[in-house]
């Protein structure tokens, strides 16, 4: 492939390194999300609700060029003065805000999906309501929204293929590169399958073992 | 009433001025610079992920001369001039042409280099031959260039021809031949050559140098050269560095440093290394 | 920002929704139609059946949609043998390119939704479909899926809305659909913000519709009464529907 196999290699790098950093930004704006959705206040239900709704009603296509071209200025304006956004940064932060949409429903029907009276019952023996959600709600909301995450994370990362869009030097844009460069598309995005297939199939296998482990206690 | 505004306005932009060039002289200057990327010979990327070409090297060269450190990097053409604006990054070199429509949105250099642009068209579809050694500048039209293009427009009537999206030569393509022909607009010079391979579109019209590798490349004897060389017009005076209208210091300095590498021979020399040829601005 | 010229790019972009429809419409319909007898392969006990449609799914939801766009656009174009054959009638155009990409690709996640279904169906409910002498085809088509379908609704509105989106994806292959036309109007304006949030708002009204329209569709499904669908238009979709 005319040394484009180093290439492909720090694609990947940067694949992983961009859904890692959304993925685990995106599940703390999932978890804020599913909170104020499911808060006393008004206010922070309505914006919670525009947000996915908005965001999941959006191609992420859309939502990345938005970031990329609009995010400067919006950033700039915010703050005062001129704020740089590179490529890899307006590709994080655009997945963070397709993530944490799709995670924020995700958390949302999870703690629902836990009865009331555990809630109660925490209470009732005297924890705070930050060591009700901490100690008792968390951790069986995990257990419940794992499948549903596993879903979403791989989603994260085929979407980061879209990044390559607006210039970030992921797999896909190697590949991209590659394929006109050598003129032999097939060979390139074939080769970018197999990657991306190899990237799922890892996070599938991790899911499932931890899986494993979140139930054993129970049986 | 605006010579009282211009009086009143005068102080303040000298104040600003004074206060702003020798912050500016101080600090060694840091200048990112996008371009395509996918443009042999003018820029290309390299199988280690590098941008190199003719609009590399010169930028490197130009910015030597400023004393300012330059880094490249790549964008897609379409969204090219957006994120100038928007500062993610403060110049653009991919042989970009200096047009009245780009000069609406970006400041723009003294032209760098002159290019030349050509239709290229698949063999074998039985088109009338023309001479593609001829050439053609579209700036005055007189009756016998219009007797030209009629020609070419007649050739091309019901072929379908793929261009890049936001080039000049998409400007021309839907001018000369927008009514009669079906026009596809590309990401990626590559992605349009591809299609060319293909078959799916009969043909295009782009930068001579970009099809010429085109050609020579290992797919690329399916398709020819057709019709006269063209330039002007629409692509205007030639090749220059797009630059954020907010930045005229930038500009000056990139002014400055074509002059010298005109006058000295270095951009003829690059042209040459390049393109084979001299495509230096006119003196 | 500049609304009249949101207001202005909604207009232009109008022009795109016909091309968006037809594509997303048609991949559904088309990932469907493949769904079904594959759904009822993938959810089979004999590995023969089930495994090579796992790999089909699996292959197809575990790379990107714009990797398999691009390897059919730009990877078949590149066989000669592709290229010289009747195949290329099609492949020749974008639009028929998009479409097997994303046919393909929905068929695969419609497949996965409909097994869950199948296999939530009560297995007592085959048997006494059996049991009254009812052909394996007229159980699985008759029974069956009706009822796999109804519980998984939900799940398929959601691939819906999720065509609807990935449609997007063919203005990478010349196609001017919507995101094509706001990508070619940004080029022209060099007005990014105004461009892709007018093309947000149309995307939003046609997954808001997709998403209502199911929402009716598991309403009537679900048997409420008629005091439920309080609004006469409602009523009538339903008797409609």
């Amino acid at each position: 492939m005319g040394g484009f196999q180093e290439q492909f290699l720090r694609g990947l790098e940067t694949t992983v390194l961009v859904a890692a950093i959304s993925g685990t930004l995106g599940m703390l704006v999932g978890l804020a999300g599913a909170a104020a959705k499911l808060s006393r206040f008004r206010v922070l239900r309505m914006i919670a609700d525009a947000y996915t709704t908005i965001v999941r009603g959006v191609p992420e296509l859309l939502v990345i060029l938005l970031v990329y071209f609009g995010g400067t200025a919006a950033l700039t304006a915010l703050v005062g003065s001129y704020v740089e956004v590179s490529a890899l940064w307006a590709g994080v932060f655009s997945l963070t805000v397709v993530f944490g949409a799709y995670a924020t429903e995700i958390f949302r029907g999870a703690i629902q999906a836990i009865p009331r009276g555990q809630t109660e019952a925490a209470l009732s023996i005297g924890l705070a309501p930050w060591q009700t959600w901490l100690l008792v709600i968390l951790p069986q909301m995990a257990r419940i929204a794992l499948p549903a995450l596993c879903n979403l994370w791989i989603s994260l990362l085929k979407d980061t293929s879209l990044i390559s869009i607006v210039g970030l030097s992921d797999i896909m844009r190697v590949a991209v590169v590659g394929a006109g460069s050598m003129r032999d598309p097939l060979t390139f995005y074939l080769a970018a399958s197999a990657l991306y297939l190899m990237l799922t199939s890892v996070s599938l296998l991790t899911f499932r073992l931890v899986e494993r482990r979140m139930l054993a206690p129970l049986h | 009433m605006q010579k009282l505004m211009l009086a009143l306005a005068l102080p303040f932009a000298l104040a600003a001025t004074m206060g702003l060039a020798p912050a500016f002289a101080q600090e060694p200057m840091k200048v990112t610079i996008a371009t395509e990327g996918s443009s042999p010979p003018w820029n290309s990327t390299d199988s280690t992920g590098k941008l190199i070409g003719f609009d590399v090297d010169l930028g490197y060269e130009l910015c030597r001369r400023m004393g300012a450190t330059c880094t490249f990097v790549a964008q897609d053409w379409d969204g090219i001039i957006p994120a100038l604006t928007v500062g993610k990054y403060d110049a653009i070199m991919g042989g970009m042409s200096i047009t009245e429509k780009r000069k609406k949105t970006i400041d723009f250099s003294m032209p760098y280099a002159v290019g030349f642009n050509q239709i290229v068209m698949r063999k074998g579809l039985g088109l009338p031959p023309t001479d593609a050694k001829a050439k053609l500048n579209l700036t005055q039209m007189a009756a016998s260039k219009q007797a030209t293009i009629d020609t070419l427009r007649t050739a091309l009537s019901g072929r379908t021809l793929g261009v890049l999206r936001s080039s000049n030569s998409e400007v021309v393509v839907n001018e000369l031949f927008g009514k009669v022909a079906t026009i596809r607009s590309y990401d990626t010079n590559e992605n349009m050559t591809m299609d060319v391979a293909a078959g799916r579109v009969d043909g295009t019209l782009a930068d001579f140098f970009v099809l010429k590798t085109f050609l020579e490349s290992k797919d690329g004897d399916v398709a020819e050269f057709y019709g006269p060389m063209l330039n002007g017009g629409p692509w205007g005076p030639g090749a220059g560095i797009g630059i954020r209208k907010t930045d005229p210091q930038l500009k000056a300095a990139f002014d400055k440093a074509i002059a010298s590498a005109n006058e000295d021979g270095a951009i003829k020399a690059l042209t040459e290394k390049w393109f084979g040829m001299d495509m230096s601005p006119p003196k | 920002m500049d609304i009249a010229l949101i207001i202005e790019s909604i207009q232009t972009l109008l022009g795109g929704v016909v091309l968006t429809l037809e594509l997303t419409i048609l991949s559904l319909l088309i990932g469907f139609v493949l769904s079904v007898p594959l759904a009822f392969m993938r959810a089979s006990r004999s590995p023969w059946l089930s495994w090579p449609v796992l790999a089909y799914t699996y292959v197809f939801r575990g790379t990107p949609l714009l990797v398999q766009l691009f390897l059919i656009y730009y990877g078949l174009g590149q066989l000669a043998f592709v290229r010289e054959s009747f195949l290329w009638l099609l492949f020749r155009d974008p639009f028929y390119c998009a479409l097997l990409a994303f046919s393909l690709n929905s068929a695969a996640y419609t497949i996965e939704v409909f097994r869950g279904g199948i296999q939530s169906v009560p297995p007592g409910l085959v048997e006494a479909a059996q049991a009254i002498g009812l052909s394996p085809t007229k159980i699985s088509l008759r029974i069956v899926f009706p009822l796999a379908f109804r519980t998984v609704l939900p799940s398929y509105a959601n691939e819906v809305v999720g065509m609807i989106k990935a449609s997007s994806l063919a203005s990478t292959v010349t196609l001017l659909e919507i995101t094509g036309l706001a990508r070619k109007l940004v080029s022209e304006t060099f007005a990014p913000y105004e461009v892709f949030i007018a093309a947000g708002a149309i995307y939003l009204g046609l997954t808001f519709l997709a998403s209502r329209l199911f929402n009716l569709i598991e309403l009537h499904l679900s048997g409420a009464p008629p005091d439920k669908a309080r609004r006469p238009w409602l009523l009538k979709l339903r008797q409609a529907l």
